[in-house]
């Protein structure tokens, strides 16, 4: 018995048995090992971008090619559209985590909104996605596919490179396209958790982990379009 | 054993009640992510094309920029500061090879450029 008892008390560091070492649910867990995984597929994406782009003598200009607002205005305006989706994405950002902070205290109806808002915030971001990319269609661009020749002596600043282009244009729709997936399938996880939350699924389980675990997910989403916005709009 | 399922539910139940983040530090949070994404389009409207900062520094400064709003994100909306050390080192150690694989890959896009005809 007493040497039961001394066994017992060895046991109190948190690696030493006996409890989770990291005090972390096991869904957590699982949602943070997907993320790193992911966060690898977009880095390899983003890390060829940059290769390509190291590997050219000449690269569309940002500033030149992202200067229209769709349905607004035409040209002149770099930067104004993407700084909008980039505070849409952020803003968004902020509602999850006040609905996570909603969920800490319970509070099912402070969840719902958030909630709601975050989801609109979603869907506005992949609206404004949606109507850059057909502007960008409308230019000529595509996977695969350029603007003729006369069009591109706008795009850059020195010479021009139809492969530059051709690689820039791939990239491009290729990775937002990745991104604007997985905005999109945070967008249906989001609403499966609102019907969870409206239905009272969490308040019988005593908890809103569920809310935090696609929070996880929804931020990440947030993180990779931080890291897209710099290496496609600014750099 | 019984006593042992006690301590377990007793953490769990610790768990579920452990602190959030306050809804004045969430603002703040976004704050600071509002306030470097303005700094970044001063640098890029105003600060390169004026002549203030050379396009190769603006690069440099977007990127540690970028760095610190991750740093925010992950940081304090994904909670990460506040999880044990062990979490903390699996999900951002990792992040060697990929760093890693960024001088690898811009060397190599390097020596492209300088050994390639021009295309």
């Amino acid at each position: 018995m007493s040497s039961l008892s001394q066994l017992d008390q060895v046991k109190t560091t948190p690696w030493s048995g006996g409890r989770s070492p990291w005090s972390v649910e096991y869904g957590k867990i699982m949602m943070w090992f997907f993320l790193v995984s992911d966060a690898f597929t977009f880095s390899s994406l983003l890390v060829y971008y940059g290769s390509q782009r190291f590997s050219k003598f000449t690269w569309p200009d940002p500033d030149l090619v992202f200067q229209s607002v769709p349905g607004l205005v035409d040209g002149g305006y770099p930067l104004v559209f993407v700084g909008i989706m980039t505070f849409i994405l952020i803003m968004s950002s902020v509602t999850m985590v006040l609905a996570v902070e909603a969920g800490h205290r319970r509070s099912k109806r402070e969840v719902i909104w958030w909630m709601v808002a975050t989801i609109i915030g979603g869907l506005m971001f992949l609206g404004c996605q949606a109507a850059e990319w057909t502007h960008l269609f409308h230019e000529g661009f595509g996977w695969g596919k350029i603007p003729p020749m006369e069009t591109l002596h706008h795009l850059f600043t020195g010479e021009v490179s139809t492969v530059s282009a051709l690689q820039f244009s791939n990239l491009f729709f290729t990775i937002t396209g990745f991104h604007g997936f997985h905005v999109f399938s945070g967008v249906i996880i989001n609403i499966i958790i609102l019907c969870m939350t409206i239905n009272g699924t969490f308040e019988k389980r005593g908890h809103y982990l569920m809310v935090e675990k696609v929070g996880l997910y929804w931020h990440f989403v947030d993180l990779v379009w931080v890291f897209v916005f710099t290496f496609f709009y600014l750099v | 054993m019984s006593e042992l399922h006690t301590d377990h539910a007793h953490a769990e139940h610790a768990h579920g009640a452990h602190e959030g983040l306050s809804k004045k530090k969430i603002w703040q949070v976004f704050g600071i992510l509002l306030a470097i994404t303005v700094i970044e389009f001063i640098i890029a409207l105003w600060a390169i094309p004026g002549g203030h900062m050379s396009q190769h520094i603006g690069n440099y400064v977007y990127i540690i920029l970028t760095l610190f709003k991750a740093f925010y994100i992950v940081a304090y909306f994904m909670h990460l500061k506040y999880e044990k050390i062990g979490l903390q080192l699996c999900v951002s150690v990792v992040f060697i090879f990929i760093l890693y694989f960024i001088v690898l890959m811009l060397i190599e896009g390097g020596y492209l450029h300088l050994h390639m005809p021009l295309v």
